[in-house]
Order: structure tokens, then sequence, then C-alpha cells
């Protein structure tokens, strides 16, 4: 393995990692969804990083946003060319600790990344489910994760973290297992999404299901609705950047020309950039998961599904710690969002904390590097860990007078 | 720690419940929680110092206090801490109000504007007194507000929140050491700190 650890400048990677994978949910025991349709048997593609403790409390979940899959760190193969999504942020001695924590990461329910999705072969129909697969939600996603942890024997969590659609989950876990959530980290996320947000997911949803490959989900045995999903995936890209980004990265530069072509190729260099961002993910994502996934998060509604219409109501179930974190120029999930769920959480006296990092990548930065992220997680992450190992102390020194 | 935050700490019970409104890089905060065992929140405007807070283990909130302090439920708190900051606020009495209706009881410290030194410049230059509590131009200060410790007994009657106990120090800005006044403490006294409570 030495051979093959490389560093970034967050630095060493946590080296070569296996994904593995869970079934459960067998016919007749399938998992009924929240759709009220049942689905079963159910595959989740899983990674761990650094070792469980005898205590098994320093167990760290990372859920992934809409794209991403199981692999958050390290590399599968010594010559990779690329490691895991979140590799800057997970690693020996980075802001999630693979010395200190045992991280699971899996790939969602209705993703095409190794769990069950649109794109599994159904055992009943002998063929891929396509349309046949049933609406799955953040609250089906984050039950399947907890089977996962079932399996693997974790009863706490040290922390939930994610972002995005990932940041969804963790808010969900929160508030369906507070026994088991001892702290949550929503980055850049909301409750519920906006009008805006749906509608750009409703038009890149159009675009998959307007492209004649598609042919109502079943497209697996021939040519896949690639275009489609690559107009998607661009749609998605313009909501992650930012006016200011945008204008950063591309202005009105032109891409390796000086004059405009007169006719419809990509002549700036913010069109460049979106037609290979659509045609890079076409190559590793599949359309229906896409419509699924997209789906799952415009329905999501904390309030709604766990407080009647009440945020102060969904967040009086958890008693997990908090660090709410957004960033300025996420025009996808704003400010405001994370702090209408902070109001929420002081209005039950939550332990919160709440930061709004200055950063011009819009809705795309909690990807990216970021000290003051990296160092936030860091340190909140060691402080729930020594408070939780003190509280356990306390009790075994408790049990131990009872003894005597 | 600044020599009115030794004073303010050593008035919070142990095991209470604390919000410091405007809590900076957290030195009251971390002190509460290692050494008194205070469940403890800040409220702090500027990014850079909630991260140093949040570094610290502490939990903090990244806002403006006036909007913030609404979110909480009444009597949330055991004590408010409103300390240096007073004098920077746009609506006092609605501050206050707010303070002491999350709060069982606030601590409210803030720069005495009657210190026989800022009489003295006034009185000899003519030009608006600039000194080591208070070093701003009139045209760059975030201290909008000038108070004496006289102003804020008599801010108590008129807002009807009562006057639990009152120290005048006299300690520079970032001073660890400083002296309780006992003398003439509108004349000598640099800070006042003030325990308040809900109207008498």
């Amino acid at each position: 393995m030495s051979e093959y650890i490389e560093h970034d400048k967050a630095g060493v990677s946590v080296g070569l990692v296996e994904k593995k994978s869970y079934t459960f949910a067998e016919p007749p025991d399938e998992m009924i969804l929240e759709c009220g349709k049942k689905l079963g048997p159910i595959t989740i593609a899983y990674e761990t990083f650094g070792e469980l403790n005898d205590d098994k409390n320093n167990t760290v979940l990372i859920c992934h946003a809409l794209s991403g899959d199981s692999h958050v760190a390290g590399y599968y193969r010594p010559h990779d060319p690329k490691p895991g999504w979140w590799d800057i942020m997970i690693g020996p001695g980075k802001g999630i600790d693979t010395n200190k924590y045992f991280i699971v990461c899996s790939n969602i329910l209705g993703s095409c990344m190794g769990s069950t999705g649109p794109s599994t072969y159904n055992p009943k129909t002998k063929e891929p489910y396509g349309r046949n697969f049933p609406i799955v939600t953040i609250g089906d996603m984050v039950r399947a994760q907890k089977a996962l942890l079932d399996y693997l024997g974790i009863k706490k969590v040290l922390s939930v973290i994610g972002g995005s659609i990932g940041g969804m989950q963790v808010l969900e876990w929160s508030v369906r297992y507070p026994e088991m959530v001892v702290s949550a980290v929503p980055l850049a996320t909301t409750t519920r999404h906006s009008a805006l947000a749906i509608a750009f997911n409703e038009v890149a949803r159009q675009a998959i299901m307007a492209d004649p490959n598609w042919k109502n989900g079943n497209y697996y045995s021939g040519s896949k609705p690639d275009v489609g999903l690559a107009v998607a995936r661009m749609i998605g890209h313009i909501t992650y950047l930012s006016d200011e980004s945008m204008r950063l990265k591309f202005g009105r530069r032109l891409q390796e020309k000086t004059n405009f072509s007169h006719n419809f190729e990509a002549d700036f260099q913010v069109e460049s950039y979106l037609r290979y961002q659509g045609a890079k993910f076409v190559d590793r994502f599949d359309a229906n998961s896409f419509l699924y996934i997209t789906k799952a998060a415009d329905y999501f509604d904390l309030e709604k599904l766990h407080g009647s219409g009440s945020a102060v109501k969904a967040f009086s179930k958890t008693r997990s710690r908090f660090l709410v974190v957004s960033f300025t120029s996420d025009w996808l999930y704003p400010t405001y969002q994370s702090k209408s769920m902070v109001k929420a959480m002081k209005k039950n006296g939550l332990d919160v904390s709440f930061c709004e990092i200055a950063a011009e990548w819009g809705h795309d930065a909690f990807l990216l590097p970021n000290e003051r992220l990296t160092a936030l997680i860091k340190s909140f992450l060691e402080s729930t860990y020594t408070e939780s190992q003190k509280q356990k102390n306390e009790i075994r020194s408790s049990d131990n007078r009872l003894m005597d | 720690m600044r020599f009115d935050l030794q004073i303010i700490a050593s008035w919070i019970e142990k095991r209470s419940k604390v919000l410091d409104l405007g809590c900076g890089e957290g030195d009251l905060l971390y002190f509460l929680k290692h050494n008194r065992e205070v469940k403890c929140t800040g409220i702090e405007r500027k990014e850079s110092r909630v991260a140093r807070c949040i570094e610290k283990g502490l939990s903090v909130l990244q806002g403006d206090i006036n909007l913030e302090i609404l979110d909480y439920p009444d009597n949330t708190f055991d004590y408010v801490v409103l300390s240096q900051t007073l004098q920077q606020v746009y609506e006092p009495s609605e501050l206050i109000k707010n303070l002491l209706r999350i709060g069982k009881k606030g601590i409210v410290s803030f720069p005495n504007f009657s210190y026989w030194r800022v009489r003295l410049q006034l009185l000899l230059t003519g030009y608006a007194p600039i000194t080591r509590q208070l070093p701003y131009e009139w045209y760059n200060t975030p201290n909008i507000r000038v108070i004496t410790l006289k102003d804020f007994r008599k801010f108590s009657r008129q807002v009807d929140f009562k006057i639990i106990k009152e120290v005048p120090i006299n300690s520079h800005s970032h001073d660890r050491s400083g002296k309780i006044i006992k003398f003439l403490p509108d004349l000598f006294a640099t800070y006042g700190i003030f325990l308040i409570g809900k109207d008498k």
C-alpha cells in the first residue's frame, strides 16, 4: 500500500478500499416503502474506513448527494486516476480522521452505484426494474442505511454528516432515529425544496423524458437517453455554481477560439464546460436513477412528514447535537433555509451551532477544499466525541458505585 | 480572560444555562464550560469568530443578536450575558426586554462615559473623547450609544427591570487585571457591570 499513498494538500489518502454490499428484505420480508409498495431484495453498496472501537461509539456515517456513491475516500486500485469524492475531508489526520473514527458511507437506495435502483435486475420480471421501480423517498433511503448499520452491529452513530441531498438524509436520520444519532452535520441543505429547486429538477427530468431513447424508462436493452441525461446534468451544474463563480471561472471567454463560430458550436467556455460535464456524466450515471432521486429530493418535507407541517414539532423529535453550515453564494439552498432549521432547533432547546461560510463557489462549495469547513467539522466531531466519552465514563463510574 | 469577564464568570452558578450575546471568540463561554460545567450557547456576527468558538468545542450561532434572541422561548436561560456590546446596539430597550424574557437574569457590561478622563477631554479639548475603552473617532466608531452608569440606572426605571447587583470596575478593554471601584464609581470606573432581573 505504501507505494500508493498519495498526498493532497489535506494530507495522506486512506489508501486502498473495497466496495462491499449487504442484501436484505428478501421476499417475503420485503421493505414496505413510504409510498406503500414493497421492495425486496434490497442491496446496499457500502464502504468503511478506519476501525470500529471496542465501545462501538466512534462511527461516523456519511450521506452522499444526488450523483455520489459509497466511494467517499481512498482508491479501489493503485492506479485509479481519482480518489473517492470527499478524499480531501476523509483520511488519516483529515477533517474526519480515519485514525479516530469508523466511517461508513453507503450508496443510496434508488441510485445506480451498487445499490438497488431502477437499473437493477428485478428477480420477478427477470429484467431491469425501469419505471416499475417504486418511488423511493429520503426516508426510505435512511431506513435502508439503518438496516445496514444494524447488520454492522452499530447501535449509536457519533455523527451523521452530509451535504445537499445527503444533508436531507442527515436531518431525516436525526428525527427518525433520535436514540441513535449523537450529532448531525447538515451542510448546504434544506428541510424541504423551494419552488426554485423543484423547478430546476423538473426541467432536468423533462430533458430526460423528452429524449426518444428514454422509452418510458425501458431503455436498458438498447440505446440510453444520453442526450437527455447530459442536458439534465448541465442544468444541475448551473444550479451548483453561482453568478459570481461563473463570472470568475468563465466570464464571456471563448473556448479555444478568438471569434464566434456563427453556428451552434460551443463558443463560450461556459458552454464547453457544461457540455463536458454532461458528456462525462452519462458514462457513469443512470437516467432513471436521476429521475427517482431528484423526485425523492422534491418530495422531501421534514416538516410535513415529522411535524404535521411544523419544523419546530419535527425537530422536537431529535436529541442530536447539530452543526449547521451554509455557504454565502449557494442559491440552490440559500442561507435562509439553514437559518430556518436552526430557528426550529433553537425553539426546541437543542444544542446547535451555525456558521455561514463565505464562499464564492455556490452550492458546490461544500465539496471543494475549504479550510474553514474542515476545521469546523474536525473540532465539532472532537468535542462531540470527548463529550460522549465523558458521559460514558460517568455512567460507568456510577454503575461501579452501584455494584460496590 | 478579560477582567470584566472574570467578574461576570464569578456571578454565574455552576451547571446553569448561559447565553452570551456577542460572544466574540468565546473566552467567557469556554471558561464557564470547563470551570463551571455550564451549558452554554453564544451568538456572534462574525464568521471567523464563530469558527474560532466552534473550534473550541463551543456551540455558537452566527447571526445578529437582535434577531437571534427572538427565537428562544421565555426563560430558556439562567443568565443572558451582554458584555461590552450595549453601546453598539441600535434598539437597547427592545434588546434588554428580550434578554430578560429569554433569561431569568441578565448580565450587562458597558464602558462608562462619565469616567473622569472622558469628561475632562471633552471639557478641555472640545473634541469627542477618545479613550482606551472607546478608541474610535466619531465617524468610525461602532459605539453608537453613549452610556453612563447613572444613565443605566435611570434606564432600569424607565424600561422596568431591576438592578440586582452593580460592580463598577477600572480596567482597560482587553486587560486581564483591574480593580473594583468603591469610591465615586461614576467618576472613576471605566466599565460598569450589572446583574439585572425582571421587574421588581
